[in-house]
C-alpha cells in the first residue's frame, strides 16, 4: 500500500482526534480494561507433600501438579513453595529450597541408577534391578571376608566395620528406623546420615 | 479466577471514569520488612522469580553480595546490601528493595495509557501490561526509582505484592518464604503494631533511633520497613528520606494537561462552529493560476 502525502495526513488527524475525543472522556475507558489480577495459577493444580532434598534440614514442601494424571496427559509440576503444617519450617524456604522447581526440571539431574564401571571414566544407565542386585552382591561379599564374630577377648560383637551407609534427610521416621534397623541387624558401624546439621 | 476475586479497584491511570465506590470493607494490607532480622539469604528474591514464572538471566559479578546489582525487568526484589560504620562497629545493613506499594503512586499519577496502572482498594499498586505502551513515565513519576522497561517488550515491570495470591488470601511469595521472619504480610493496622512491638525490642537493645519507615510524602506505604536507624534511612543503600511525588508530574498531570485539553475541545468546537458558520474552503481559480505560475507550471 502506498501512502500519498494527503492519506498521511488524514490518518494523523484521525488519530489525533480519536485520541482527543479519548482524553476527554468521551469513549469508555473500562473497555481498555481487562482483568488486571493474574489468574491464580494452582487453582487447578494437585498439592503433594514431600521434602526438600537440598540439606539436612529437610524442610516440608507442597509440589504443585499441573494435569488430572489421565493416562493420556502426562502431569507436570508446575510450582513448590513451602508446608505451613511442617514444623520444620511452618511454610518457609530457603533460597535454594524456594528455587527447587527448576531443580526438578534440570536437564542434569540424575532420573535412574547409574553405574561406573570399574576402570571406567563414565556413568552409564542400568536398569534397577542391576543396581540393587549389585549393591547386595557387594554387600554380601564383603561382609562374608571381614565380619568380625568374636573380639580378642573372644567377646561376641558381631561387627561389620568395612562398609558403611550413608542415609538421606529426606526420608520419614519410618524409613530412618528401616534403615538403622537393618544395617545394624546386619553388624554394620559406620552409620551415617545427613539429616544433622 | 480473576473474575473471582475481590480486589475492587479504587484508582486506575489516565481515566476520567471513576471507578465503582459504594462497596465499603475490605482491609489494607501491608507488607512489613524487619531489616534487623533480614539474614540476607535471597530466598525471598527466588520465591518471587519462581511465583512469578521469570528467570533473571545470568549475570556478571562484581565482587559484592548483590545480585543482580540493581532492580532490573525480571528481577522484582533484590536485596541490597551495604557496609556502614555508624559508631565503633560496622554494621551490615540488609535491604530488601522493590515496589512500596505508594497510597499516592507517582507512577499511576504519571502514566498516560487509561488502566495500565491501577490501585486497588487494598492498596495494591499493579501494572496491568495489556494496556502499557511503554513510555517509561512510570519511572520518572517513581519517587523510589522502582519501575523497569523490558527491553523484550518495551513494558513497564515491577512486583506485583502478588496481587494474585492475595486475592485468593495467601501472603505474598517472598513474606511466605523468608525464613527468619523478616518478611511479615497482613493488614496495615496489623503491621503498625507489630512493628511497635519490633522497635521496642531494638530500642532496648540500643538502637535509640529505631523506627518504622511509611513516608507521609506519598501518603504511606503499602510496604514498610523497620529501621535501626530510621533517623537516617538513606545509610540502607539510599532509602529516600523523604520520598515525594516530582513537583513535575503535578504541574504536568495536575495544571497542563486539564488546560491542553480544554484548548483541544476548543479547537474543535470552534473548527465545527466555523464550518457550518462559514463552509468548507474553496479554491479560487485565481489560486489555482498563482500556484501554476509559481511552480512554473511543473504541478503539484
Amino acid at each position: 500500500m502506498t501512502v500519498t502525502r494527503r492519506t498521511f495526513m488524514k490518518v494523523s488527524a484521525a488519530g489525533i482526534a480519536a485520541s482527543s475525543v479519548g482524553a476527554l472522556g468521551f469513549t469508555g475507558a473500562g473497555d481498555a480494561l481487562a482483568a488486571s489480577v493474574r489468574p491464580f495459577k494452582l487453582e487447578r493444580a494437585t498439592e503433594t507433600r514431600s521434602t526438600c532434598p537440598y540439606c539436612s534440614v529437610s524442610c516440608g514442601v507442597l509440589v504443585y501438579t499441573m494435569g488430572d494424571k489421565s493416562k493420556n496427559a502426562k502431569a507436570e509440576v508446575v510450582h513448590i513453595e513451602g508446608d505451613p503444617d511442617n514444623p520444620v519450617n511452618r511454610g518457609t524456604l530457603c533460597p535454594r529450597g524456594a528455587a527447587s522447581l527448576d531443580f526438578v526440571h534440570s536437564p542434569l539431574r540424575v532420573k535412574y541408577p547409574m553405574h561406573r564401571k570399574p576402570g571406567s571414566n563414565k556413568f552409564e544407565r542400568v536398569t534397577w534391578d542391576f543396581a540393587l542386585d549389585r549393591i547386595a552382591t557387594l554387600l554380601k561379599e564383603d561382609r562374608d571376608k571381614n565380619f568380625i564374630a568374636k573380639n580378642r577377648d573372644g567377646v561376641t560383637v558381631n561387627r561389620w566395620e568395612t562398609t558403611g551407609i550413608f542415609a538421606t534427610s529426606a526420608q520419614t521416621n519410618e524409613a530412618g528406623y528401616l534403615t538403622y534397623k537393618i544395617m545394624r541387624g546386619l553388624g554394620m558401624v559406620p552409620i551415617e546420615t545427613q539429616a544433622r546439621i | 479466577m480473576a473474575t473471582l476475586q475481590s480486589l475492587d479497584i479504587r484508582r486506575r491511570s489516565a481515566s476520567t471514569e471513576a471507578p465503582p465506590q459504594i462497596r465499603k470493607g475490605g482491609v489494607e494490607v501491608a507488607k512489613l520488612i524487619d531489616v534487623s532480622k533480614c539474614i540476607g539469604c535471597k530466598a525471598c528474591q527466588t520465591a518471587c522469580l519462581t511465583w512469578n514464572d521469570l528467570r533473571e538471566p545470568v549475570g556478571v559479578t562484581d565482587g559484592v553480595y548483590d545480585n543482580p546489582r540493581d532492580l532490573t525487568p525480571t528481577s522484582w526484589t533484590v536485596m541490597k546490601f551495604a557496609e556502614v560504620e555508624t559508631g565503633p562497629d560496622l554494621e551490615w545493613l540488609i535491604r530488601k528493595d522493590g515496589c512500596m506499594h505508594c497510597d499516592d503512586p507517582g507512577c499511576l499519577k504519571a502514566c498516560p495509557a487509561p488502566g495500565a496502572i491501577v490501585q486497588y482498594t487494598n492498596g495494591i499498586v499493579d501494572f496491568v501490561s495489556e494496556n502499557c505502551i511503554g513510555c517509561g513515565y512510570c519511572v520518572k513519576g517513581c519517587p523510589f526509582n522502582v519501575p523497569r522497561i523490558s527491553k523484550l517488550d518495551r513494558k513497564a515491570y515491577k512486583c506485583t505484592l502478588c496481587s494474585d495470591r492475595v486475592a485468593v488470601g495467601q501472603a505474598p511469595a517472598c513474606a511466605k518464604a523468608c525464613p527468619t521472619q523478616a518478611i511479615y504480610f497482613g493488614s496495615k493496622e496489623d503491621m503498625k503494631v507489630h512493628a511497635e512491638g519490633r522497635i521496642a525490642d531494638l530500642k532496648s537493645r540500643g538502637y535509640k533511633n529505631a523506627g518504622l519507615y511509611d513516608p507521609p510524602g506519598v501518603g504511606g506505604t503499602h510496604v514498610m520497613y523497620v529501621l535501626h536507624h530510621a533517623d537516617k534511612p538513606m545509610l540502607y543503600s539510599g532509602l529516600p528520606e523523604n520520598p515525594r511525588i516530582s513537583p513535575l508530574v503535578g504541574v504536568w498531570k495536575g495544571v497542563m494537561k486539564p488546560l491542553s485539553l480544554a484548548a483541544i475541545a476548543f479547537a474543535g468546537a470552534f473548527g465545527f462552529l466555523h464550518y457550518i458558520t462559514k463552509g468548507p474552503n474553496e479554491v479560487a481559480e485565481s489560486d489555482e493560476r498563482k500556484a501554476a505560475e509559481l511552480t512554473g507550471g511543473r504541478g503539484a
